[in-house]
C-alpha cells in the first residue's frame, strides 16, 4: 500500500487521498490513520479534518466496569447480535499502558477473535499511553475515523478502573457499566463512581452466587439493571433491547419541538 | 519528538491446533516489560485471522508460536496472505519447535527470524526492539 512507511513524508494532498480511502471503508487506511493519531503524527489530524460524516450517524456504546467483570466477553456477544441485525460493527478496546515500562498487553480481543475475519467487523486495541480517565488520547479521533468509515455500531471498551470515567460519557450515546458478583467492594464502589456515568447497569456472571442480591441492591439506584451470563450469551438480547430503548429516548429528547 | 518514541505494536499469537503456550506467554511478558505494545490473540488462530488482525491493528510485526509441527505450511501461508492483502511490509518472525533442517527454507521464504527452545529472552527482546518504527 502506498502509504506504508511514509507516515512522516506524506503531504496535504495525501491526507485527502487517505480521507477518501477511510470514507470508502478501506480497512488499511482506517487502521493507518488511527496509528497516526496514536503516534501524534501531524497527518492524523490532517486526515480527520477532511473526513465527512455519513448522514446516518453511528450508534456509539461505551462499556465500562472493573477488569475481569466480563466487558470483552459481553462485547463479543454484542458484535454477534449486531451483525445478525445486518450492522457493520467497529470496536475500540482500551487497555492500560504500564507506567513503568511504557509497554502494554492488549488482550481484549482474545475474546472476540472469531470475528477477526469478518470484513464487516473492525476491532482495534488501544493502549492508554499515559492518558487518565479510562480511554486513550487518540480514542476520540479513532471514533471519528470509524464514524466516517460508516460503521453502524461502535463499541468502546474502557479500561474500567472506576474513577474519572467521564470521557466515555461525552463520547458514547449509551454507557453500559458491568458488575460481577463476588468481586468484593465492587458494588459499593460502583455506586460512588461508575453508576454516575452509566445509563444501563449489567450484573454479569449471574451464574455466580450473590447475583440476585446485587441486582436487588442496584435496582434501588438505577432503573435499568440487566442480568447476563456473558459466557453463555444469556441476557444479551435484553441488553440489546435496553440499549435500543435508551437510544430512542435520547433521540426523542434531542428532537426540536 | 513524539514519533521516535511511539511504541512498537506487535501481534503475538499461536496458530493451528497447538496448546503449548508457556513459551509464548513468557515472550509476551518480556516484550511488554521492554516497552512494546503487544496484541495477544491467544490460541488456535488460523492464518486468515492472524493476517486480518495484523491489518486491523496496524502492527509492525507478527510473532507466531508453533509447536505442532505444522510450521512448514503455516508460516508460508501467513506470508502469502500478507502479500495478497497488501501488507507485505509487516515483519514475520516466530518461535517454538522448528527443526534445524527447516530453518533455512523458512527464512528464504521470508520469515525474518526463528527462536527455538532455550533462547535467552533478551535475544528476542533485542530483535524486536531493533525493528523499524517509522510509518
Ligand atoms: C510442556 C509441554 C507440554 C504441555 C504444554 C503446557 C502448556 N500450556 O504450554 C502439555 C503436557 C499440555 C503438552 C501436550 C502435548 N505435547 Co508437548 N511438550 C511440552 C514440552 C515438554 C515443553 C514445552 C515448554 O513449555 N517449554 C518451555 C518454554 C518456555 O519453551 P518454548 O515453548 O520452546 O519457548 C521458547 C522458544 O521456543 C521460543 N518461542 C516459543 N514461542 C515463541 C513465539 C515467539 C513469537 C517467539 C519470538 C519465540 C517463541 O521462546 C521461548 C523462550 O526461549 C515440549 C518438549 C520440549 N523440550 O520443548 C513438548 C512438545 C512440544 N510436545 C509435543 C507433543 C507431541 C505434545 C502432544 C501432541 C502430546 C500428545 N500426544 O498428547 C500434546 C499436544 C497438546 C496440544 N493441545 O497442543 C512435542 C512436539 C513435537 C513436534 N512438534 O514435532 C514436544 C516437542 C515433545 C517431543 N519431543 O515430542 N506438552
Ligand atoms: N462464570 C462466568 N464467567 C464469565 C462470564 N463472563 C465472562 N466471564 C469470564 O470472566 C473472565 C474475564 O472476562 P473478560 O471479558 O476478559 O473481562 P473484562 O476484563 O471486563 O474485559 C474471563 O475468563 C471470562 O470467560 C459469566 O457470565 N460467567
Ligand atoms: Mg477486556
Amino acid at each position: 500500500m502506498s502509504q506504508a512507511g511514509a507516515g512522516r513524508s506524506l503531504k496535504r494532498e495525501d491526507a485527502a487521498v487517505m480521507a477518501e480511502q477511510v470514507m470508502a471503508g478501506e480497512i488499511r487506511a482506517v487502521a493507518r490513520v488511527i496509528t497516526w493519531l496514536e503516534d501524534q503524527q501531524p497527518l492524523g489530524p490532517a486526515v480527520i479534518q477532511q473526513l465527512l460524516l455519513p448522514a446516518r450517524r453511528a450508534m456509539v456504546i461505551g462499556i465500562t466496569g472493573y477488569p475481569g467483570t466480563g466487558k470483552s466477553t459481553v462485547i463479543d456477544h454484542l458484535i454477534t447480535a449486531y451483525r445478525r441485525l445486518g450492522h457493520r460493527v467497529g470496536v475500540l478496546a482500551i487497555d492500560i499502558t504500564s507506567p513503568v515500562t511504557g509497554g502494554a498487553l492488549l488482550g481484549d480481543r482474545i475474546r472476540m477473535q472469531h470475528h477477526a475475519d469478518d470484513p464487516n467487523v473492525y476491532i482495534r486495541s488501544m493502549a492508554t499511553r499515559g492518558q487518565q480517565g479510562g480511554l486513550a488520547r487518540a480514542t476520540r479521533g479513532a471514533l471519528q475515523v470509524l464514524e466516517a468509515a460508516a460503521y453502524d455500531v461502535i463499541l468502546i471498551e474502557t479500561v474500567g478502573v472506576g474513577q474519572n470515567e467521564i470521557d466515555i460519557m461525552q463520547m458514547a450515546h449509551t454507557v453500559v457499566a458491568l458488575v460481577a458478583p463476588g468481586l468484593g467492594d465492587d458494588i459499593q464502589a460502583m455506586k460512588a463512581g461508575l453508576l454516575e456515568v452509566a445509563d444501563i447497569v449489567v450484573v454479569n456472571k449471574a451464574d455466580r452466587e450473590g447475583a440476585d442480591a446485587a441486582i436487588r441492591d442496584l435496582r434501588e439506584w438505577c432503573p435499568h439493571v440487566i442480568r447476563t451470563v456473558a459466557v453463555k450469551g444469556d441476557g444479551i438480547a435484553e441488553l440489546i433491547a435496553a440499549i435500543a430503548e435508551h437510544e430512542r429516548l435520547k433521540d426523542l429528547a434531542q428532537m426540536p419541538s | 519528538m513524539t514519533v521516535a518514541s511511539a511504541p512498537l505494536r506487535v501481534l503475538i499469537g499461536k496458530v493451528g491446533l497447538d496448546g503449548h503456550d508457556r513459551g509464548v506467554k513468557l515472550v509476551v511478558r518480556a516484550l511488554r516489560d521492554a516497552g512494546v505494545e503487544i496484541i495477544y490473540t491467544g490460541l488456535h488462530q488460523t492464518p486468515e485471522q492472524i493476517v486480518s488482525t495484523a491489518i486491523q491493528e496496524d502492527v509492525q510485526a507478527i510473532g507466531l508460536s508453533i509447536h505442532s509441527g505444522a510450521h512448514n505450511s503455516l508460516f508460508p501461508r501467513v506470508l502469502a496472505l500478507l502479500k495478497e492483502q497488501g501488507a507485505g511490509d509487516v515483519t514475520l518472525f516466530g518461535g517454538g519447535i522448528i527443526p534445524d533442517d527447516d530453518v533455512p527454507r523458512l527464512k528464504a521464504a521470508g520469515v525474518q527470524m526463528l527462536f527455538r527452545p532455550a533462547t535467552p529472552m533478551h535475544d528476542i527482546v533485542d530483535f524486536v526492539k531493533g525493528l523499524r518504527t517509522d510509518r
